[in-house]
């Protein structure tokens, strides 16, 4: 047996299964054929093992055991069947059915309508036999498809999936992972992890890769480019690729709504109607060939946002010009509060409303957080308050706003919208953030979409 | 090591007993009772005598706020529990509340810390209710790998990362939850004999040491005789709707 978290050698036998040859090697981990020392009952066998260890990202190991307590909860023949699995400390690893078939990677667009529809409603049949059992996969894409000689499909890699009759273990990660980006739905980007409809938006950029040769969202690099696709419509697959049936741009547009809620309700529901092209109803989803303006596109992502908002009540002066200050409550940081209230002081007129605003994370469960929930917002208002109340506005000129979202930069773009702001103040990351940082994210975003002025405000050093 | 963990008992005889033959049934070697053995229910001197037999045989047992307020007449309690206090008072044999008295907050058994409330001032009797105040508590029980509490009704699972932010999960009934060992786990299992979340099923749960894993069940029992006993006993009529109701 070999060190805990390192390969294994060919020959080696793990707990009664002999170790075959290399089959894949990836980043996290490297498969390997194996099979049982005495027994089995002919069903080809894989061994998975984690790198674990110096050097590897911690989510390695989070990801292992997700794979571990997920496959070990499902059946049936659209996931490989689990057999073993050893002990995290001594040797971590999980023996599964080697699934037989071809990848659906290799399947490569543009393909025509019949061939789509045939591949999309047997990875949907998959979908919803996982879905039944309380599985979600989270990382649904070509390369964790496997299609049986049969033609039946078989989702694979489980490292990112959850399970809901199972603790979410990437759930408690602050850094955890999202699926691969031009496939992940805008939810999961915002740490969603409970709704099996993102399955369903995957499902549909791998129909329109199918259909059209190309992906609907490119492949960005940043969660800013990943966020886009919470407001961006992609580009009709027919004005791609003109061989598209307007019933199947239906079916794709309809599963790549944002809005988890205008999706198909259900794997099934796009299963039957992938089987039975004749019974989709095309609606101008199917028909149109351009993508939105902005503004429609502004809506919907707005649809796309829950939160609830608490304000102070006070009466803003009619027609009074408004600059929106974010206010990070959460963070007590005295020196950017500081400069930016400098700024508001500079900034702010009479004939002009200074609108003040915190974003807090929502309440998250169980339920026992509820109750605190509304004397939080309570507690970020009077900090809010506090923040305004040296510089001496009149009423009418200055109100105070606590929203609960979870997307902060979101929210505060939609507040500017609604109310017309004419600039916005926003502090800047902490010069030791990453341009990936959380920070950094709201305050780009903001920039790159606000339909005003805004300023970045650093405080002096 | 199959333990059977059972919490809030709250002297309810018919949920203890099916509680006890459901575990029996699912294997369990070992027994714990996480508190509140007394209080609200009509059966104090049959459940303390059950319990007293599996403590003789190496049962965990610790102490709850009710039974605390049973022995020192101490009544930071709602109305009804108060009544119920004073009566379960004058039935239990000076046996049965030398039992009581002998019961400490806190066991640390293997690697699981049993404790009624929260093991950040056992004594205080803090409603471990959200991922913070299950993180105060797994702070505190350092060097347990498990800690198994009641106090409150709802059955929760929490757990705490290499990362140190707890989170917490709504358990469903007879999945058995691998307990990950990078992790740390709280289980609130929910309680025995007087279930709050709307079902009228009796909580309990079955850790499995050897697999690592925990089962949450619910069990249905005689609620019907029980709420009538607390009737007949001049009990506040309150406390039987409660079971008739899981409310």
């Amino acid at each position: 047996m070999s060190a805990p978290g390192q390969g294994l050698r060919p020959g080696t036998v793990v707990d009664g299964f002999r170790v075959g040859e290399p089959i894949y090697e990836g980043g996290q981990g490297v498969l390997y054929a194996v099979e049982r020392v005495s027994g089995g009952d002919g069903m080809p066998l894989l061994i998975k093992v984690p790198r674990l260890g110096p050097g590897q990202p911690g989510e390695t190991v989070v990801t292992y055991e997700v794979e571990r307590m997920v496959l070990a909860a499902l059946q049936g023949r659209h996931v490989p069947r689990f057999v073993a699995a050893g002990d995290l400390e001594a040797q971590p690893y999980v023996v599964m059915e080697r699934v037989e078939g071809r990848s659906l990677a290799e399947a490569t667009g543009p393909l025509p309508a019949a061939e789509v529809a045939r591949l999309g409603a047997s990875v949907a049949r998959a979908l919803e036999a996982l879905h039944a059992q309380g599985g979600i996969h989270l990382d649904l894409k070509p390369s964790n498809v496997i299609l049986r000689p049969g033609g039946e499909a078989v989702l694979i890699d489980f490292g990112l999936s959850r399970h809901l009759h199972y603790p979410d273990l990437l759930g408690e990660e602050a850094h955890a992972p999202v699926g691969s980006a031009p496939y992940v739905s805008p939810e999961a980007v915002l740490g969603v992890r409970n709704d099996p409809r993102s399955d369903l938006f995957s499902f549909g950029v791998v129909l329109y890769e199918l259909a059209t040769g190309k992906l609907p969202f490119g492949a960005p690099t940043s969660s800013g480019g990943l966020r886009q696709r919470l407001w961006m419509d992609p580009a009709p697959p027919r004005a791609r690729e003109p061989a598209v049936p307007e019933w199947l741009q239906e079916v794709i547009l309809r599963c790549l709504e944002p809005d988890p809620a205008e999706r198909y309700p259900s794997a099934a529901a796009v299963a039957a109607e992938l089987e039975h092209p004749e019974k989709v109803t095309v609606t101008e989803r199917g028909r149109r060939l351009k993508t939105f303006g902005s503004r429609r596109r502004m809506g919907r992502w707005v649809r796309q946002l829950r939160y609830g908002e608490i304000s102070l009540g006070e009466k803003a002066e009619p027609g009074a010009r408004v600059v929106l200050v974010a206010v990070a409550t959460q963070h007590t940081n005295e020196e950017r509060n500081d400069a930016l209230r400098e700024e508001a002081r500079r900034l702010v007129m009479p004939g002009m409303r200074l609108a003040c605003v915190a974003i807090i994370k929502p309440a998250s469960e169980p339920a026992g957080a509820m109750r605190g929930a509304t004397s939080e917002r309570i507690r970020h208002l009077v900090l809010l308050r506090h923040w305004s109340e040296s510089l001496n506005l009149p009423p009418g000129q200055v109100t105070h706003h606590v929203i609960e979202s979870g997307d902060a930069a979101g929210a505060l773009l939609d507040y500017a919208r609604r109310n017309h702001v004419e600039q916005v103040l926003i502090g800047a990351p902490p010069r030791d953030v990453a341009l990936s940082g959380l920070v950094g994210t709201v305050a780009m975003k903001v920039m790159a979409h606000a339909p005003c002025t805004v300023t970045i405000v650093r405080p002096r050093s | 090591m199959r333990v059977a963990l059972l919490a809030d008992v709250h002297a309810n005889l018919e949920a203890l007993t099916a509680c006890l033959a459901h575990a029996s049934g699912q294997g369990a070697e070992a027994h714990a009772f996480v508190g509140d053995l007394v209080g609200y229910g009509a059966d104090p001197a049959a459940v303390l005598d059950i319990v007293a037999e599996h403590a003789a045989k190496g049962a965990v047992v610790v102490r709850g706020n009710h039974d605390q307020a049973v022995l020192d007449g101490t009544y930071d309690l709602s109305a009804s529990a108060e009544k119920a206090v004073l009566w379960t008072r004058g039935r239990l044999s000076p046996p049965q509340l030398a039992f009581l008295a002998g019961l400490p907050l806190v066991v640390h058994r293997n690697e699981a810390l049993y404790v009624h409330a929260s093991a950040d001032a056992p004594a205080d009797w803090i409603y471990v209710t959200d991922p913070v105040r299950a993180g105060h508590s797994l702070a505190a029980a350092e060097g347990a790998r498990y800690v198994f509490s009641g106090h409150v009704h709802e059955p929760a699972l929490y757990f705490s990362g290499p990362s140190q932010k707890a989170q917490g999960f709504h358990p469903v009934p007879g999945v058995a939850v691998p307990l990950t060992p990078r992790y740390r786990w709280l289980a609130i299992v929910g309680s025995a004999g007087q279930p709050r979340d709307g079902k009228t099923e009796a909580c309990y749960a079955l850790f499995d040491s050897a697999r690592a894993t925990l089962t949450f069940h619910r069990v249905p029992y005689d609620w019907s005789t029980a709420a009538a006993k607390v009737r007949a006993a001049g009990l506040p009529d309150r406390l039987a709707h409660r079971l008739e109701r899981g409310v």
